[in-house]
């Protein structure tokens, strides 16, 4: 493996989509502007740099447990859109946890994009919890912009627990998440989102239950704040005995709007598909119960607002 | 000490509070009690800030609070516990407890108070105050939370309501402790005889008004006998 020292700003960008201060433990690869930075394989886990296109495939063999992945994203070079294909082989009865996020520092006025694909395959039994972290920093009128699209395969008896968090400073994204599931597969997404400004995410689901018994939940929470638009689109698919359950709820405030369009399809008698979606501003009884608390108005907001994020 | 004086508050041409003068002494143990829709949870809303009354005062302690907001009151020394307490997604029982004292407590603090409302701490303190709990649960917790805050004007709005009658006795407890412990005023709005028992003073509100109020010998008494035979429901 290859080792180097991270700056200030890599090391605090990390920390923000990661939860890490240093190199990580376990397989990681660091991608800065476009390029590899550092990488580390482990005895169960192959990192490698795809031939064809910029990326890197992912392999896990069968039965590793409790292993962790990092492939973290930083961009600090303005004006760079950096397209990156990761594709993720699960081996069967694998047990892991696979950390990506992305990170953009941009302090100047042009504008930073990332792109990101992900593509899982797991075999039979394998079980994945996914978690993604997306973040932007930096003075610069710069507009940050992130679009992770995520392919997902489970095979039958795999299950994918997805969390995906944006809380702060990306400009525009536009996510895509697909999922393609096997007889009982499971497959979990829960999505936090908050934007501000003139910020404009978007976010679609699609998936596509064609196993028996396969499951999934799909959760979206979300704040919306000043003049920022938000758009929460999610097609579920029952294609035989199977369950899907999406719930989409968004807080919203100031002059932001929001957007949400289920859609449903069931194509056998036994598919059972549920849609919750609510957009709404803060309760007021919940203010009011805060502020006899001695919170002021916009500190029982913060609270609110962090409590239904969290 | 706490005092209004001649409040009125209407609304869509219903005099819900009329003409209210009431004086709360330091260390006094007070039951409102009353018919459903007399004002008594409007009276609490005013004390707390929650509503503004369209005339009259309110004092705590000879200083005019009238125009002072629900955290302004707050950090004065009044709580409130709901009649109907608020659910929060997202946010635990334990957070709502540190809200509640402004502070982070530490785990055996935060467990005592739970305990002392009857529910297992190991359970709740990581339970979100959402619609996962039940009515009782809530309603533990919510007094638990004002309790914990350890304020100088407490108000319970039917504290009684949904708690089982195992866990009442325990209540009834727990509000004597609390009476003993710190030198504050509590105002339940109750319609249990049980609470009206452990009163100092009882104030009966119907139609908006004060009928009567005065020690719980005085006032027990007749109010005891109007119930059964249904007289001061009748009146007016
Ligand atoms: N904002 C409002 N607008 C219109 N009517 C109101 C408003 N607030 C309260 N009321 C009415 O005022 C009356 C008093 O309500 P309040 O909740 O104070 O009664 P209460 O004595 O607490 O009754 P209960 O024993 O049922 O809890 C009721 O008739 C209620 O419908
Ligand atoms: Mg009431």
């Amino acid at each position: 493996m290859e080792q180097k020292e991270l700056n200030k700003i890599e090391r605090f960008i990390l920390k923000k989509v990661s939860d890490i201060e240093d190199v990580p433990e376990g397989a990681f690869n660091i991608r800065e502007n476009g390029k590899k930075l550092m990488r580390k394989n482990t005895k169960n886990i192959k990192i490698e740099t795809k031939l064809d296109k910029p990326g890197i495939d992912i392999y896990i063999q069968e039965n590793t447990k409790g292993e962790k992945v990092y492939i973290p994203v930083i961009l600090t070079a303005d004006g760079m859109t950096d397209v990156v294909y990761n594709d993720f082989y699960v081996g069967k009865n694998a047990d892991v946890t696979i950390i990506a996020g992305c990170g953009i520092h941009n302090s100047s006025c042009n504008t930073s994009e990332h792109d990101g694909i992900h593509t899982f395959y797991l075999e039979e039994n394998a079980k994945v919890k996914y978690i993604e972290k997306h973040y932007g920093q930096g003075e610069g009128s710069g507009e940050k912009i992130l679009n992770p699209e995520t392919i997902i395969h489970l095979k039958s008896g795999a299950t994918l627990e997805m969390e995906t968090v944006q809380i702060e400073g990306v400009d525009s994204t536009k996510r895509i998440t697909k999922g393609y599931l096997e007889d009982n597969a499971n497959l979990i997404i829960s999505e936090k989102i908050m934007t501000h400004d003139k910020q404009v995410a978007i976010t679609d689901f699609l998936v596509e239950l064609n196993g028996e018994n396969s499951s999934t939940k799909v959760t979206s929470r979300s704040v919306a704040k000043d003049r920022s638009q938000q758009e929460f689109r999610s097609n579920i698919i029952g294609n035989t005995n199977c369950f899907g359950h999406v719930e989409c709820d968004a807080i919203i405030m100031d002059q932001a709007c929001v957007k949400a369009i289920p859609e449903i399809i069931a194509n056998n008698i036994d598919a059972r598909l549920i849609h919750e979606a609510a957009i709404g501003k803060i309760a007021g009884d919940q203010v009011t119960k805060l502020m006899t608390f001695g919170l002021t108005e916009k500190q029982a907001e913060k609270e609110i607002i962090n409590g239904f994020l969290k | 000490m706490l005092e209004l004086k001649d409040i009125c508050f209407t609304r869509e041409d219903k005099k819900i509070l009329d003409h209210i003068d009431l004086k709360i002494d330091d260390k006094k143990y007070i039951v409102i009690t009353g018919p459903n829709g007399g004002g008594k949870s409007t009276l609490a809303k005013i004390i707390m800030g929650i509503e503004k009354p369209d005339s009259g005062k309110i004092l705590l302690n000879g200083e005019d609070i009238t125009s002072l907001d629900i955290s302004q009151r707050a950090n004065l020394g009044i709580s409130f516990a709901f009649q109907q307490p608020v659910r929060f997604k997202g946010i635990t029982v334990y957070d709502l407890l540190c809200m509640s004292v402004g502070r982070k407590l530490k785990q055996p603090e935060a467990c005592h108070f739970l305990s002392a409302v009857g529910l297992c701490p190991n359970e709740y303190l990581k339970r979100e105050v959402n619609n996962s709990l039940s009515g009782g649960e809530l309603k533990r917790i919510e007094i638990a939370t004002v309790i914990a805050r350890q304020a100088s004007v407490v108000i319970f709005d039917e504290p009684e309501a949904g708690i089982d009658l195992w866990s009442f006795n325990n209540l009834i407890e727990v509000f004597e402790k609390l009476y003993e412990k710190i030198n504050s005023s509590i105002v339940i709005i109750s319609h249990q005889e049980r609470i009206l028992n452990i009163a100092d003073e009882l104030i009966l509100i119907a139609n908006g008004k004060i009928k009567e109020s005065g020690t719980r010998e005085e006032i027990l008494p007749k109010l005891l006998n109007n119930t059964r035979s249904c007289r001061f429901l009748k009146e007016e």
